[in-house]
């Protein structure tokens, strides 16, 4: 696994961070993120985009919150949770999102795993999802419709298939 | 923020660059209009799992009326 880009979120915020003309030279992705967000509340959703569209995702997930414990959503990219501005000072949701064979020529499953804190009612998502479009994925981008504060971070990572044509673990 | 228009981080995975831009207005209408989405969906799935709740509340007390014990009670909802 090699990292490919970091970013991290400098003062006054931003609306979206954004990979563009990700190489296709490697098997699948992999993003580790930390964010949050300016809404007041306690969390909100984590949302991303596949060369810029959210429209043809579908996704099941389960959450562990007072409300929700699961369900579906079509028609965005939703992909787990982020902190709100309300949660707990100074603590960042953490999560991963995995995209396997995102060259393919057919549609593109992915899965994401994400916690954030609230002086430990914490929310808790796990997310499987699938996006329709056959295109490879070139950028990824994540909006959530707040703006990420200053220290969020994400990292994208590639994975390499080893030389059977295999994804392998060392 | 503190500018009037919001901005985005791009990062070019093949060359490294990384740019600070201005939204377009498309896109500030567009992530306000998922902003406005996603929060309805919220209110929505709150609603319906305070319904929920209520409804099993109620059930519950309808079976205590009935003369079933608190473990009778639990062992048929799993409450």
């Amino acid at each position: 696994m090699q990292a490919i880009e970091t970013v991290t979120v400098g003062s006054g915020g931003t609306a979206s961070i954004e990979f563009t003309d990700i190489p296709d030279t490697f098997t699948d992705l992999y993003i580790v993120s930390s964010i949050r967000n300016n809404r007041s509340a306690n969390g909100a959703e984590q949302k991303i985009y596949f060369n810029g569209n959210t429209s043809n995702f579908s996704t099941r997930y389960l959450g562990a919150e007072p409300s929700v414990a699961s369900g579906s959503i079509s028609g965005r990219g939703f992909s787990g949770v982020e902190n709100g501005n309300t949660s707990t000072a100074n603590t960042f949701a953490s999560s991963t999102l995995y995209i396997p064979n995102y060259n393919s020529g057919v549609a593109k499953s992915f899965s994401s795993d994400s916690v954030q804190e609230n002086n430990g009612a914490a929310i808790m998502y796990i997310v499987a999802g699938s996006w329709s479009t056959t295109d490879a994925i070139t950028s990824i981008k994540f909006d959530s419709g707040f703006d990420y504060l200053e220290h969020s971070t994400a990292t994208l990572y590639g994975i390499l298939a080893g030389s059977d044509g295999t994804t392998t673990v060392t | 923020m503190t500018n009037s228009i919001p901005t985005k981080i791009v990062i070019n995975c093949s060359t490294g660059v990384r740019e600070v831009l201005e939204l377009t207005q498309a896109e500030i209408d567009e992530r306000e209009a998922m902003a406005i989405q996603s929060e309805a969906d919220r209110v929505a799935d709150e609603e319906a799992a305070q319904a929920k709740a209520e409804a099993k509340a109620s059930g519950v007390a309808k079976l205590a009326e009935l003369g079933l014990t608190a473990e009778e009670i639990s062992a048929i909802t799993g409450a």
